[in-house]
Formats: structure tokens, C-alpha cells, sequence
């Protein structure tokens, strides 16, 4: 509710208007049914046509007046929602894409994904309904009191009675039915997992003739999923039964006691009627208070969700330079002491030092899960160092302010980001390029050929995630949209695994040549993609195992040299 | 809260509900009347309580306008009338009410019945087709058409149908209950219902193409920020985040201008029910109020058309507004109805598509497999007019190796779908031990490959279930031993649940490398059972040194089988006893590496580029 207000605030001005509008158009509606008893009871006996025309006439202009101020409102309404909406929206899209890493992690994408979705989307939905509701409901709900009241003080306390006992049962249904409906949507995520599963794993299924097997299980998802929307379904199937029999059960008291005042004189049939109207009134206004009332609760669990993000506090801020001093180098990148742990437990790289001459190069080798990527994402500064420091130009980077440091890199990773736009357009990246610049970093990306080769040359769409290409095209646009600035620092974190030997040899061939200012690394698994460094680091869990050239590497570090054997010569198939 | 779960539902299918012809629809009704027909007892008894429930809900107000009427004025309440009546009122709401949540219990049961049904069938279905279907159709589309619409199917069952003989019901109810009442007043509804209808027009024809349209606009913008948040790390790397902020800003402008413009017109909407109920209100008071006003000064005889009592007005009016609810109700549950049966007729496309075919009454089962595999003149093309493999001849002898090597594209993996038979060559026969593929059983083709691929596939079960996946019968120790082959063991012995371990989704807790290592320990137990092996880039995502360490293992899997290997490192395969050079579609080079070497020609060139 307090972020709802936050928005709010800046037009607190047009709420009010739309709100005063509405009520007005509300009171307008209430006077309907007073109007109705009045004629009845007390100008039908004037035997007079035309009075009676003349109220029914009011009536009608009440009603057209009514409607249209409702509409006014509603409209009005709408674009308040729209403006407080968009703009929470923007923001918690701006917030989110500059998490730190650590914090992305910790969110997970999907459940960041869902904010801005789907959480939005409710806030929207309650925002909506609010107004449309939130004051008519009410003013309906109290006005029918209060008229009621001053009608028949005594039928009215038999129907204010029935308020509390209705509001109480179905709030009471509907907290039982939110947490099962969360059960059925945790069912449904089961299920549709299987299928997802299924159908991206078919070639295995029936490769091992599963079929059985897989129907068997998704069957079992599927009985899950029925079970529980069947129990969530017939236990808020319960609400309108209940609701409906109240409300009718305080017609009937009202019947009785109407029949015993009317005797003793102390009301009349006309009001009885009268009485009625707006008891249908009311109890329609009890059920839409209701309603919002359980909407609130839903919204009120989105806004918690969107201001978890928006008061995230800035995860890796520009520190001062008391804080982590420069030191006096004159090479580039200097890794000095740096140990680093994503949960803080065990380590996961242990006290790696190395230094990088401007337009050096460096290759990193080593096993899967051995901290190669980890180095890059710490230079990146993704992620802090737990201990040590890193230096660019001897500043440790923590003090370099973050547009700065990454304007410096170019960098193309394992399972990079390829959105649904022209090739151009991913290989530029929102950056000021110019058409020849891209042309020219695919060239040396090796990417020129396929590309033009397509019929749309750089002009063709690329799928989502760019599902039409293949791992290597893909590797290679990745490429040439890391080296279209010449960037300061490259980095090709295994980055061209899935191209064959030839086209990787033909890669680094064109990148020796064409970008020899920058300072390049290379992840790789491959002894040939890295053999050619000036310097070579080789990581087994975390810790340094090797660091030199590639003749000094073959001599002193027999895990390279085991590395570099399997693949350059004597394979194990026999 | 439905109505919600509906928007996020027409969010996420882009809001294409398109308009069925008419012949079409009438199929998909038939259709789905046969679910329903499985539960012709149930659903008939739903439909008589459906009817009671309402007649009972329309006799109250008939009864409380009596027992106004028997308080004719102070002093002349007839009280037996009233507690009559009053008792009559009772009656009726509460078993109203009783029947009315019986029945949607039962309409529970039936529709979540059908909809049970459905989805085993339709994933049955799914299970059954052939390999083609799945590479040619996104998997969102399949996973969409068995939650969404099956839901949405669901929805209208156990909802719309029963709103729907409600609706009826209660228009024509009352309608009859005011033709008793008063024959002149139904005048009123002359003046208010073609309001409602020329509303009804404008909410189908005007407003909802705006909803449609905002819904797509809105599914647009969602998907935007999920692949942008995917790349959420390359944004910030290159310092793009202002950028793809103001474009999310832009989608976002457009979204909620598409959600304003089908707003600003459907306002008009919700008051204006309100007001064809007031105006009949008002219409009703003054014709009414005359009427009733002639009759009680005596100027009406009791016996004429226009006589009317004060009960008889109250009870007219609560009438009124029971008729005027369901007539502005309907143009939305036919909507709801459309959009039923286009997502029935999504289920039902897929219920029609071809399965794979079944085995040929005489399909021979094949039991002792030597691994002589023969393919011969194969042509094949996945689209007609695109040929992808011309005139591939391969002898592989049994217990050989036989390595493909070639660029990207070429073909290799395509040889793997027709040895498997998950695809039909174009031409050509393919035999094994001597007997063409199409005279076996597919089932007892396939189990007789063992087959390790580059997409490594897991399923959401635990690591044990996992590597048995290929043997159930398989005890804990041979698992054990399997994932010790592949290397694995260490690193499952190590996770806090150890073999129990479930393997998630996104799989945080499971590197690339090593999801493929237990995929190789689970052909690995599947390893005596078959004297045939595919390997397809198998030990592409595992590291050079952890590929040194399982090669003990992997020379026993490849030990005396028939073995297909396809490889981008070249070290693995150069011991093959025949290496295929596949260059678009044609095979090229044939024979082992030395000699292979020794011609120069392409596999030589890619080989030495290695030692660039």
C-alpha cells in the first residue's frame, strides 16, 4: 500500500478530482430508491399524474447524471493508474537491470522476471479496480446505512447486523483459498515441467523406448494438479452460496419485523419496499468490498515483492580512493593476492596474483569449475573480491566508476546474450557504430562470410536468444560485437569452443592483426586457442598451477602437458 | 480474481484467440460434448439442479411481494399470510442455496474429469508423435496448448456452461413472473433492452479488439523484459543499461498506451449497465406509481389489466433487476465461449496429428544384435527440395569404429536421427545384422544403441534416477560403479544429499560438463546391454583434463560395439578404424587417419589447423 501511495503522491491532485467526481456520480445513484419510497408513499395519494412524471423525470436525469459522471471519473481514473503505473514499472525495470550480479543471483531471473510482469500486473489490476470500486463500494455500503437507518432505524440494525457476519465468513474462505490456490499453481509448474522436460528430451525418451515410463510420470503431476484445484475450487466455491443465502436470510427477518412495525404503526409498506431496493443495494456493496478486499491482499503481496527491489540497497559502490589506494605499475592488469567466495564458505579461486602488459595477451586453461570464468567476472567487477585487489592502469577498480571500467571492455562469454533484432543491430549493440565498423568487426570475427551469405546479409532477424544460428555463427557475432570498439581490454571467455580448429586458427590470426592495441584474454579449453599467449595461467580449483608461456608450461606443468597431448596428439579412441 | 487469472492468461498467448469459421466450430463442439457425454448421468443432474436452484432463487421475491401485501396497512396485517409466506421465502433460499453449491461441486468434478482426460491424451499424444514434429514446433507452443488452453477449456466447463442455462433461465423466469405480475409494465423493457443490445455492439465490435490489442502489447513488453533480463550481465558490461532502459521505456509507453485506449473506451461500459437498471427503474416508478396510483383510489378494478398492487410493484422491480443482469452478462460469456473453443480446437490439432507409425504386424524383434550396421545409397531431406544427405553408402563393420567428421551443417548428426529411426530416409535402405530397419520393432531398434549427445538432457529427479534412467532394474551399486567410471562419484558423494540430489530446472548446482558426465554414466550402465554406440560430440562441454580421466571408461564403452563418433576434436577421433568426411551431404574422404593424412585433402588441412 505505501509504494501504491508513493506513485500516487506527485498527482495526489487528480486522485482527489476523480474521487470527488465519483462520489458525486455515487450519492447521484443512492437517491434513486429514496426517491421510489417517497413517490409511493406520499404522492401517489395526491392522485396527481404529472408529479408523478415529474419524479420519475428526476429519477431519469439522476441516472443519466450518474452515468455520466461514473464514466467521467473512471476514465479520469485511467489515466492516473496509467501514469503511476508506467512510471513504477520503469523504474523497477531500471533497478533491476542494474543489480549486482550477486544480487541477480540471489533473486534468481525468473522470480525478477515475474516482478515486472506479473507483479506489476496486479498492482495495475488492484490500482484499477480501486477507484473504480474502492469509492463507490463504500459510499454505497455506509450511504445505504445511513438512508436505511433514518428510513427504519430497527429493519436497518437487522441488516447492518448481517455486515459483519457475511464480511467475516467470506474473508475467512478466501485466506483459506489464497494459500491453495498458491498450491495449485505450484501443481501446475509441476506438471508443465514435465512437459518441458519431455519435449526437449524426446530423442532420449524414445531413443530408450520411455514412453511408458514418461506417461507414467506426467501422470502423477496430472492427478497432483487435479487434486489440489479441485479442494481450492470447491472451497471458494463456497463463498457465493453463503453470501447470496445472508443476504436473502436478512430479507427475510426484514419481512417479519416489516410485517410486526407495519401492525403497531411504527412503519409503513411503502418503506418496506423501499427498504428493499436498498438492501439489494448494499448487499451488492458488501460483496464488492469484499472482493477488494481480497485483491487487496494479493496486490499488497506484489507491492512487497516490487519494493523488495526497489529499496535493494547499490551493491558495489565506487569506493574512495583512501579506502583502496593506487598503486605504481606500469602494466595493465594486475591481480594482486585476490581470493574470492560467491557464498563464503570455500573459497573459490585462493590467492591468484598475474600482471598483463598493455596489449598483452593472456590465456587461462584449466577443468570445468576450476574458477576460469570467475577471474573475468572479477576484473568485470560482477562480483567484489573477497580478498586482495585488482588493479587496472593501478587503480584498483573499485574506485573507477562503474560506466568508466566498462566502457574499457569488449567481451564476448560462454552462453552470451543474442536478442530478437537484426544481426547489425546485436553486433551494435546500442552503441554509435557506424555500418563499416560492424562490417569490419565481423571481418575479423570471421563472421563477414555467413553473414553475407545470408539473404539479408546484416539486415536478417535473429530468433530470441538467436535460436537460427548455430553455436559457432553465434560465438562469432558474439565476437564481433566484443571487438567492434577496439576496446581497451578483450576478453573471450570460451568464446569459441563450438567453431572447428580451422575458423578458430583463422580468428586468431585476424585478431593478432587487426586489434594488437588491446589487451586480450582467452578462456579456453583448447591448448591451440591459448598457446600463443605471452603468458598462460593454468587453474585447478581456484589455485595457480602453472603460469608462463606455452614452451615454459610444457616443461614444468605436467597437467598442461597432459592437457596439450590428449589434444594435439595421441587420442584414447582406439 | 478469475477474471485476473484470465487477463494473465490472454497476456501470455498474445491474445490470438482468432475467430473459428463456422464449420470448424460446430467439429469442435461435437467434440467436446463427447467429454462431456462420458458423464452424461452426472452432468444431467447438474443441469436439473442447475434449474431447481433457480426456479427456487426466482420464487422468493415472489413470496416477499406477497407478504407485503399482506400488510395492507397499521392495523391490517394478515400475520398468517405473512408467516406463511415468510416460511415459503425460508424454504426457497436455502435450498436454493444447498443446490446451487451441490451442483457446483459436481461441475467441479466433472469438468476437472474432463479436463484429467485431456491432458493424459494430449500428452500421450505428444509422447507418441514423431521426432520431426517436436524439431519443427517451439515448445512453448506445446507446453502453452496443455496448461493454458486445456485451462481455459476448464474455465468455460465449469463455469460459462452452467452461467449460461442459469442466464436462460432467469431471463425467461422472470420474464414470466413480470408477465403476471403486470402485462403493461414489460413496456418498460421496449425502451431499455435495445440499449442493452446496442451496449453489447459496442463492447464486441468497439472495445474488445482494444483489449485484444492491449494484451498483445502486454504480452510484447513481457517478453522484452525477459530476454533483456537474460542478458542482464552483457548489458551491464557493456554499459548499456541507460540504453535498454529508455527501449523498455519506449515498449512500456506503448503498452500502457495500449491499456489506456481500451480502458478510456471500456469505461463507458460498467456504468452504463447501471444505467439501463436505473432508467428501468425510473420507467417502472412512473408507469408503475400511475397504475398503482388508479388502482388503490379504486379507478382500476382489481380484475383489469392495468390494476397493480404495492407488493405487486416491489415485486416487479426486484424482477427487473434479476432480467436486466444476465442480458448484459451474456455478450461476455459468449466471448469467453469463443475463446473456449479456439483453445479446444489448439488441444484438438495436436489429438489429430500423425504419430510415429505403428511397427508392421510382422515387425521381427531383435534379440541377439552382432552390430552390423549397413547403410545404403541413402537420400534424404528434412524439407522436400533441400536435400541434406545424397547417395551415403557406410559399411560398418562389427565392433568398428566409425568417426564423421565435417563443417557445421553438413549432415553428421542427420546419419544419427535415420540410424535411430527417428527420421525416414527419402530413399535407400538401412540394415542391421543383414535385416532392413523398417522389418524390426522400433522400440527394440533403438534400445539396441547405447547414445550419449551434445544436449545433455536431465530430467527433475534425482542424480540416481537420473544415471537408471536407461535400466530401472539397476541396483545402487552399479549406479555407483557407473558414475565412478564417468568421474562423477566424488563430486556426488560430496553434495549434501548425495545420489538424492534433485536435479533442478536451471540446474544452479550442476555445471554444463558435468550434466554431460551423467549422461555418460547412464549410458554407461546401460553398457552391456547393446553391441551398438552413438557418440555425439559426447565429451563436448567436459574439459580436456576430465576427458583424460574418463578414458578409461570410455574405451570400455566403445569396447566390441559397433561404434558412430562425432567429434570436433580431431584427437578423438583419429584411431577410428574409418573416418567419413561429410561435406554437404556427400561423403568426400573414407578411411583412417594415416591415410586420411597422407591424401591431403580436407580432413588433413582441418587437422594441422589445429597446430596453428
Amino acid at each position: 500500500m505505501k509504494l501504491i501511495l508513493r506513485y500516487l503522491k506527485p498527482i495526489w491532485s487528480s486522485v482527489v478530482i476523480a474521487m470527488t467526481i465519483k462520489s458525486v456520480g455515487t450519492i447521484a445513484e443512492l437517491a434513486l430508491p429514496y426517491i421510489l419510497s417517497y413517490v409511493l408513499g406520499s404522492v401517489v395519494v395526491h392522485e396527481n399524474v404529472s408529479e408523478i412524471v415529474f419524479w420519475g423525470g428526476l429519477m431519469v436525469v439522476c441516472s443519466v447524471f450518474a452515468c455520466t459522471l461514473n464514466v467521467i471519473a473512471n476514465r479520469r481514473s485511467e489515466l492516473i493508474t496509467r501514469t503511476a503505473v508506467e512510471k513504477l514499472r520503469q523504474d523497477l525495470f531500471e533497478k533491476t537491470i542494474r543489480l549486482s550480479a550477486a544480487q541477480t543471483d540471489k533473486f534468481t531471473i525468473a522470480s525478477l522476471e515475474s516482478r515486472i510482469t506479473t507483479d506489476t500486473y496486479n498492482i495495475r489490476h488492484f490500482l484499477g479496480t480501486m477507484q473504480r470500486m474502492g469509492i463507490r463500494q463504500p459510499i454505497m455500503l455506509i450511504g445505504g446505512v445511513i438512508i436505511t437507518l433514518a428510513m427504519d432505524a430497527h429493519l436497518a440494525i437487522v441488516m447492518i447486523a448481517m455486515v459483519p457476519i457475511v464480511f467475516a465468513v467470506v474473508c475467512f474462505i478466501s485466506m483459506r483459498g489464497v494459500p491453495l490456490y498458491t498450491k495449485v499453481q505450484h501443481s501446475v509448474d509441476g506438471m508443465t515441467r514435465v512437459v518441458r522436460e519431455d519435449v526437449s528430451g524426446i530423442r532420449v525418451i524414445k531413443a530408450l523406448s520411455k514412453e511408458t515410463y514418461e506417461q507414467n510420470r506426467y501422470d502423477v503431476t496430472n492427478k497432483a494438479l487435479v487434486k489440489d484445484e479441485k479442494k481450492a475450487n470447491i472451497t471458494m466455491g463456497l463463498v457465493n452460496p453463503i453470501m447470496t443465502l445472508s443476504m436473502n436470510l436478512g430479507i427475510v427477518v426484514v419481512v417479519v419485523l416489516a410485517a410486526y412495525r407495519i401492525q403497531g404503526g411504527t412503519s409503513a409498506p411503502e418503506t418496506v419496499i423501499a427498504f428493499m431496493q436498498y438492501f439489494t443495494l448494499i448487499s451488492n456493496a458488501l460483496m464488492g468490498v469484499t472482493r477488494l478486499f481480497v485483491m487487496f491482499t494479493k496486490a499488497e503481496a506484489s507491492s512487497k515483492r516490487v519494493d523488495e527491489i526497489l529499496f535493494c540497497e547499490e551493491d558495489l559502490e565506487v569506493s574512495d580512493k583512501s579506502e583502496h589506494p593506487d598503486i605504481e605499475t606500469d602494466k595493465h592488469i594486475v591481480f594482486k593476492n585476490v581470493s574470492f567466495s560467491y557464498e563464503g564458505k570455500k573459497n573459490n579461486l585462493e590467492n591468484i596474483n598475474f600482471e598483463i602488459e598493455r596489449g598483452g595477451t593472456l590465456g587461462i586453461i584449466g577443468a570445468t569449475g576450476s574458477g576460469k570464468s570467475t577471474i573475468i567476472k572479477l576484473l568485470m567487477r560482477f562480483y567484489d573480491v573477497t580478498d586482495g585487489a585488482i588493479y587496472i592502469d593501478g587503480k584498483d577498480i573499485r574506485t573507477i566508476p562503474k560506466d568508466e571500467l566498462y566502457k574499457l571492455f569488449g567481451s564476448a562469454m560462454q552462453n552470451d546474450f543474442l536478442y530478437a533484432d537484426t544481426i547489425e543491430e546485436n553486433i551494435r549493440f546500442g552503441r554509435n557504430l557506424s555500418h563499416e565498423e560492424i562490417v569490419e568487426a565481423a571481418r575479423i570475427a570471421q563472421a563477414d562470410g555467413f553473414i553475407s551469405a545470408k539473404k539479408d546479409g546484416y539486415e536478417s532477424v535473429l530468433a530470441v536468444k538467436g535460436a537460427n544460428l548455430s553455436g559457432g555463427q553465434k560465438q562469432r557475432v558474439l565476437i564481433s560485437r566484443a571487438v567492434a570498439t577496439k576496446p581497451d581490454i578483450l576478453i573471450l571467455d570460451d568464446s569459441s569452443s563450438a567453431l572447428d580448429y580451422k575458423t578458430d586458427a583463422n580468428l586468431r590470426k585476424a585478431l593478432a592483426e587487426n586489434i594488437h592495441d588491446s589487451t586480450v584474454i582467452t578462456v579456453a579449453q583448447r591448448v591451440s586457442s591459448v598457446k600463443n599467449c605471452d603468458r598462460i595461467l593454468v587453474l585447478d580449483e581456484g589455485e595457480i598451477i602453472g603460469y608462463g608461456t606455452h614452451d615454459e608450461l610444457m616443461e614444468s606443468c605436467t597437467e598442461y602437458r597432459e592437457i596439450s597431448e590428449s589434444q594435439m596428439g595421441g587420442g584414447f579412441v582406439e | 480474481m478469475n477474471k485476473l487469472q484470465n487477463d494473465i492468461k490472454g497476456q501470455s498467448r498474445k491474445g490470438e484467440t482468432q475467430k473459428l469459421d463456422k464449420k470448424t466450430r460446430n467439429g469442435v463442439l461435437l467434440r467436446l460434448s463427447k467429454y462431456i457425454l462420458q458423464h452424461k448421468f452426472l452432468f444431467a443432474i447438474a443441469i436439473i439442479l442447475t434449474l431447481v436452484s433457480n426456479q427456487l432463487a426466482l420464487m422468493g421475491p415472489q413470496y416477499s411481494g406477497d407478504a407485503i401485501d399482506a400488510m395492507a396497512s397499521t392495523g391490517n396485517v394478515d400475520f398468517q399470510a405473512v408467516w406463511q409466506n415468510v416460511v415459503r421465502m425460508l424454504a426457497c433460499y436455502i435450498f436454493s442455496a444447498v443446490l446451487s453449491y451441490v451442483m457446483a461441486v459436481l461441475m467441479i468434478h466433472i469438468s476437472q474429469k474432463i479436463v484429467y482426460t485431456m491432458r493424459r491424451e494430449l500428452f500421450e499424444k505428444l509422447t507418441n508423435l514423431p521426432i520431426g514434429y517436436f524439431d519443427t514446433h517451439p515448445a512453448g507452443d506445446m507446453i502453452s496448448r496443455i496448461s493454458y488452453d486445456i485451462d481455459t477449456v476448464n474455465t468455460s466447463l465449469s463455469t460459462d456452461l452452467v452461467q449460461v442455462l442459469t442466464s436462460i433461465y432467469t431471463v425467461v423466469g422472470s420474464l414470466v413472473f413480470m408477465w403476471q405480475i403486470s402485462k403493461p409494465l414489460i413496456i418498460v423493457f421496449v425502451i431499455t433492452v435495445p440499449i442493452s443490445v446496442i451496449m453489447t455492439q459496442y463492447r464486441s465490435k468497439k472495445v474488445r479488439p482494444l483489449f485484444h490489442k492491449r494484451s498483445s502489447e502486454l504480452g510484447e513488453l513481457n517478453g522484452y523484459a525477459e530476454e533483456m533480463l537474460s542478458g542482464g550481465r552483457t548489458i551491464s558490461a557493456y554499459g548499456m543499461e541507460e540504453e535498454i532502459s529508455s527501449r523498455f521505456g519506449k515498449r512500456n509507453k506503448q503498452a500502457m498506451d495500449a491499456d489506456y485506449t481500451a480502458e478510456y473506451y471500456g469505461a463507458l461500459l460498467g456504468p452504463s449497465v447501471g444505467l439501463v437498471n436505473n432508467l428501468s427503474l425510473s420507467l417502472i416508478m412512473i408507469l408503475g406509481g400511475i397504475m398503482y396510483m388508479f388502482s388503490s383510489s379504486g379507478a382500476v378494478q382489481e380484475a383489469s389489466l392495468f390494476f397493480i398492487s404495492l407488493g405487486g410493484v416491489a415485486k416487479f422491480v426486484q424482477y427487473s433487476r434479476k432480467f436486466a443482469g444476465p442480458i448484459n452478462e451474456f455478450a461476455q460469456i459468449m466471448n469467453e465461449f469463443q475463446s473456449a473453443f479456439s483453445a479446444a480446437e489448439r488441444v484438438f490439432r495436436i489429438l489429430d496429428e500423425n504419430p510415429e507409425p505403428a511397427d508392421s504386424p510382422d515387425a521381427l524383434p531383435l534379440n541377439e544384435v552382432n552390430g552390423e550396421v549397413e547403410l545404403k545409397d541413402i537420400t534424404f531431406s528434412y524439407n522436400k527440395g533441400r536435400t541434406i544427405l545424397k547417395g551415403i553408402d557406410i559399411h560398418a563393420e562389427q565392433g568398428k569404429t566409425i568417426a564423421i567428421v565435417g563443417p557445421t551443417g553438413a549432415g553428421k548428426t542427420t546419419i544419427i536421427n535415420l540410424l535411430m529411426r527417428f527420421y525416414e530416409p527419402d530413399s535407400g535402405e538401412i540394415t542391421v545384422d543383414g535385416t532392413e530397419i523398417h522389418d524390426l520393432k522400433r522400440s527394440d531398434l533403438r534400445r539396441a544403441y547405447t547414445m550419449v549427445l551434445q544436449d545433455t538432457w536431465l530430467f527433475g529427479g534425482t542424480i540416481y534416477e537420473n544415471i537408471a534412467y536407461g535400466r530401472e532394474d539397476a541396483t545402487m551399486e552399479e549406479v555407483r560403479e557407473a558414475a565412478r567410471a564417468a568421474k562423477m562419484e566424488s563430486y556426488i558423494e560430496h553434495l549434501p544429499n548425495g545420489y538424492d540430489t534433485v536435479i533442478s530446472d536451471d540446474g544452479v548446482n550442476i555445471s554444463k560438463g558435468q550434466r554431460q558426465l551423467i549422461t555418460i554414466a547412464r549410458a554407461m550402465l546401460m553398457n552391456e546391454k547393446t553391441h551398438m554406440l552413438i557418440l555425439d560430440e559426447a565429451t563436448s562441454n567436459v574439459d580436456s583434463r576430465t576427458e583424460i580421466l574418463i578414458q578409461e571408461a570410455m574405451k570400455k564403452l566403445m569396447s566390441g560395439k559397433t561404434s558412430f563418433v562425432i567429434a570436433h576434436r580431431l584427437s578423438t577421433i583419429r584411431n577410428a578404424d574409418m573416418i567419413l568426411v561429410l561435406q554437404n551431404g556427400e561423403i568426400t574422404e573414407c578411411g583412417t587417419h594415416d591415410e586420411l593424412m597422407e591424401k591431403g585433402g580436407f580432413y588433413a588441412t582441418l587437422y594441422n589447423s589445429q597446430f596453428v
